[in-house]
């Protein structure tokens, strides 16, 4: 599926997330956040790039590892991304859904 | 939010054995995740999951659990419910699955409501202070259900 994201076609899947993580830009993750009605702030964006370093490091992501994070706890991570935030910061981020139930 | 109906689930845990309180615990916090909302009422043996002293010693049965695949008399033995316990919790750790006293900690962080139900806790003898800090309160049966007020909320019991 293709989609226009702040100016660009970009692909992405039938639930909205990027197939290409090359196609990601700030700006692209600003206007995903927006249709998912957040609005990012330095602090998201800090959660954001803790999210990236990860995807790179190809480490799993899981609501146990954000509490390990020393970045963000549990608490503000769902303040800040409230409605599932793993779900919600992987898609602002551009890389896929993580798969675990933890 | 995505297109489920369900927009809150509510678990009652009345057993005490590391698979029942992994599933309540795993559901509980799925759905957390997934943006709906859930509670968790621990009653009968459930409340060993929230005692202070108790929670990190559950047990997996090894005694009238045929998925265990070995004879009942051998599951008996002293020792052998918990060697099988140790060797379940090593498998859970290598799936990054908590154990119990963090799992509940990341539960109440995550917004799930956690509740000691009344008539156990009575029947136990236990007080308060012998519950984690988590428990929000001890409510009676017709508590939980009054919190059942939103539309597409569903009733587990485990």
């Amino acid at each position: 599926m293709e989609k226009l994201i702040a100016q660009r076609t970009i692909s992405v899947n039938e639930e909205g997330y990027l197939t290409d993580f090359s196609q990601w830009t700030k700006e692209i993750g600003e206007e995903i956040a927006k249709e998912q009605n957040i609005s990012m702030t330095d602090r998201h964006w800090e959660v954001i790039d803790y999210i990236h370093d990860k995807f790179q490091k190809q480490e799993p992501l899981s609501i146990r590892g954000i509490k390990k994070s020393g970045v963000i706890n549990i608490k503000e991570f769902y303040k800040l991304f409230p409605g599932g935030p793993l779900k919600k910061a992987t898609m602002i981020a551009g890389i896929p859904k993580p798969k675990s139930c933890i | 939010m995505s297109n489920t109906k369900v927009r809150k689930m509510m678990f009652i845990l009345s057993k005490a054995t590391i698979e029942n309180v992994y599933a309540a615990f795993i559901m509980a916090n799925g759905a957390r995740m997934e943006g709906i909302e859930s509670e968790i009422f621990f009653t009968f043996f459930g409340l060993e999951a929230i005692q202070k002293k108790k929670l990190e010693h559950l047990h997996v049965a090894t005694v009238g659990n045929p998925a265990m695949h070995i004879p009942t008399m051998l599951g008996g033995l002293p020792g052998v419910e918990a060697l099988a316990t140790k060797m379940m919790k090593r498998e859970m750790e290598k799936l990054d699955m908590p154990p119990v006293g963090e799992f509940l900690e990341i539960l109440s962080d995550s917004g799930c409501r956690l509740w000691a139900c009344k008539l156990a806790v009575d029947m136990f003898h236990l007080q308060e202070e012998d519950l984690i800090d988590e428990i929000e309160g001890i409510l009676t049966i017709g508590d939980f259900y009054n919190r059942a007020d939103a539309e597409g909320t569903q009733l587990l019991f485990i």
